[in-house]
């Protein structure tokens, strides 16, 4: 029903409300005088030296394609999850053969290597 | 929320001093008034009353005694903290990326506050009985992932950078796990919507989830763990390797923000896993309370609630007070290695087990009834929980064998580089 979704439209508006009057208001409340040595960044007391922003190691982007992956099979299993007692015996058969599918490339990643952090 | 919104319907239409034309329904003033206890009572209160128990408990584990100068059992230590956060200089790093600095506390602040929309806090208080409610919980948790990796890539800080890269390969981990231990309560309760699954443990259904799948609880709270970035699981903020991981630069309320964020989070894992698993307000009497006097049955249950939400809590803190902290490796292998296949076998092994004890009805279509529906609900949570066991044992069978043959493989290569 699309009118259930009113209540958590408002606590979205609400919620938005509460984060930006508590990022702004302190924002008169407190002091301001920034000094170049006070925004510097932090690094265990020494000097900053360049960019931050680095290259992500390609360990974090093997973690993020198997997410991607995983979660799309996820997404598959919702409806089935809401619809599983009305389905026969074919609805389990069908969803062991799924997650078979999904198994037998969950086994190849592992012994791929994809899974190892080092 | 229907009985609370007739009354005020029904007060409402004698209005007579309301100066603009319409006066506003009363369903939406009753849900503008919940947003606002939710978003400017409960978070504000979760963050003062859960950093002083979580610094009393803490103390406790660690035989010391915590704060306890300012008012009675140190509570005001809290209070002045949120004053103090509150008139602190706000810094930006130089060279920060401002729109995505500023709009990460404030994303990650939200995303917890708005898993609160679907919890129940006592019988007919709900923010919204959404029928996709537990997939609503996985939904808007996961922005927050988006406001830690916004928090930490903006900050031009190589700790925060290193957090936030943690934070994405941590948090997007577990959900996958947790996701699935959710799926398998959608499986046996038949729906997504968390009043259901709170009707689905009355004792005459066959009770309480986490009797029923203990395994099912065990994956979805130490993913839910994970999730909030708590001890053991804390690697993206980890003070001892990276400072403060993604929130090392920020200050004043921004950095009260992501706290607030932090708590509320923990608060609702807490209220989703009373909610799924220890049935929620149910407990003694409320029920026949509730329909005699609603107001009296309605505190009761909350009250139920609030005990159980609290019992998780401390169970968290003491989490919190005992472990070390996971290496990453250590981590990702525990996520995807063990929690994954666990939870996927459970799903299969759950839903055989659903299949032979469903008992017929109606929802929409007619449901069959399974072959042996006649146990009832005690039939199928006893069933369940064997096979929870089952999956259990078998599970440790696994690890136990990986582990024998990895500890072989390096005595091999020990005794290779020896000879």
């Amino acid at each position: 029903m699309p009118v259930d979704y009113l209540p958590i439209l408002i606590l979205i508006l609400v919620a938005a409300a509460f984060a930006v009057i508590a990022l702004v208001v302190p924002f008169y409340l407190g002091p301001r005088n920034p000094t170049k040595v006070k925004s510097d960044t932090y690094e265990s007391g020494k000097l900053p030296y360049g960019d931050a922003r680095r290259q992500v190691p390609v360990h974090y982007y093997m973690v993020a394609m198997l997410f991607m992956m995983f979660d799309i099979e996820v997404v598959f299993l919702y409806p089935w999850a809401v619809i599983f007692r009305q389905l026969k015996v074919f609805g389990l058969l069908e969803m062991g053969v799924f997650i078979a599918i999904l198994l037998t490339g969950y086994i190849y990643i592992w012994k791929k290597g994809a899974l190892e952090w080092n | 929320m229907e009985p609370i919104i007739t009354w005020l319907a029904n007060l409402l239409a004698n209005v007579s001093w309301w100066p603009w034309p319409a006066p506003p329904s009363a369903a939406i003033i009753i849900w503008v008034v919940y947003g606002l206890f939710i978003a400017f009572g409960i978070a504000p209160l979760a963050m003062i009353v859960l950093t002083w128990l979580e610094r009393k408990i803490i103390a406790r584990i660690q035989d010391r005694i915590g704060p306890n100068m300012a008012g009675p059992f140190g509570w005001l230590q809290a209070v002045a903290d949120a004053i103090k956060m509150l008139t602190k200089e706000d810094t930006t790093p130089a060279g920060a990326d401002r729109i995505p600095f500023n709009l990460g506390p404030g994303l990650i602040a939200v995303s917890a506050v708005l898993v609160f929309a679907v919890i129940p806090l006592a019988p007919g208080i709900i923010g919204s009985d959404l029928n996709i409610g537990i997939f609503y919980v996985v939904a808007v948790g996961s922005f927050g992932v988006l406001g830690t990796l916004m928090a930490g890539w903006s900050s031009n800080n190589k700790y925060a950078l290193l957090g936030a890269f943690r934070a994405v390969a941590q948090l997007v981990s577990y959900e996958i796990p947790m996701a699935i231990s959710l799926i398998t309560v959608a499986v046996v309760a038949g729906s997504m919507s968390t009043l259901t699954i709170i009707h689905n443990q009355a004792v005459a259904n066959g009770g309480w989830y986490i009797v029923a799948m203990p395994i099912t609880f065990l994956v979805f709270f130490l993913a839910g763990m994970a999730e909030t970035n708590r001890s053991p699981f804390d690697l993206l903020e980890a003070d001892s390797e990276i400072v403060a991981g993604f929130h090392v630069e920020y200050s004043g309320m921004k950095y009260a923000m992501v706290m607030i964020g932090e708590y509320v989070h923990m608060l609702a894992l807490a209220g989703l896993s009373a909610t799924i698993f220890l049935g929620g307000w149910r407990g003694p009497f409320v029920e026949q309370l509730y329909n005699a006097v609603p107001i009296l049955g309605g505190l009761l249950g909350l009250v139920y609630f609030l005990a159980k939400v609290l019992l998780f809590i401390f169970v968290m803190m003491w989490f919190r007070g005992t472990l070390p902290r996971f290496r990453i490796d250590q981590l990702l292998d525990f996520g995807w290695k063990f929690l994954t296949p666990l939870s996927l076998f459970n799903l299969l092994t759950s839903a055989f087990v659903v299949k032979l004890f469903q008992p017929a009805g109606t929802a929409g279509v007619a449901l069959p009834a399974g072959p042996l529906a006649g146990f009832g609900g005690l039939g199928l949570t006893s069933a369940l929980l064997i096979s929870n066991l089952l999956v259990a044992f078998i599970a440790s069978l696994a690890v136990r064998s990986l582990a024998r043959r990895s500890r072989g493989n390096v005595l091999k290569a020990v005794a290779g580089v020896e000879g």
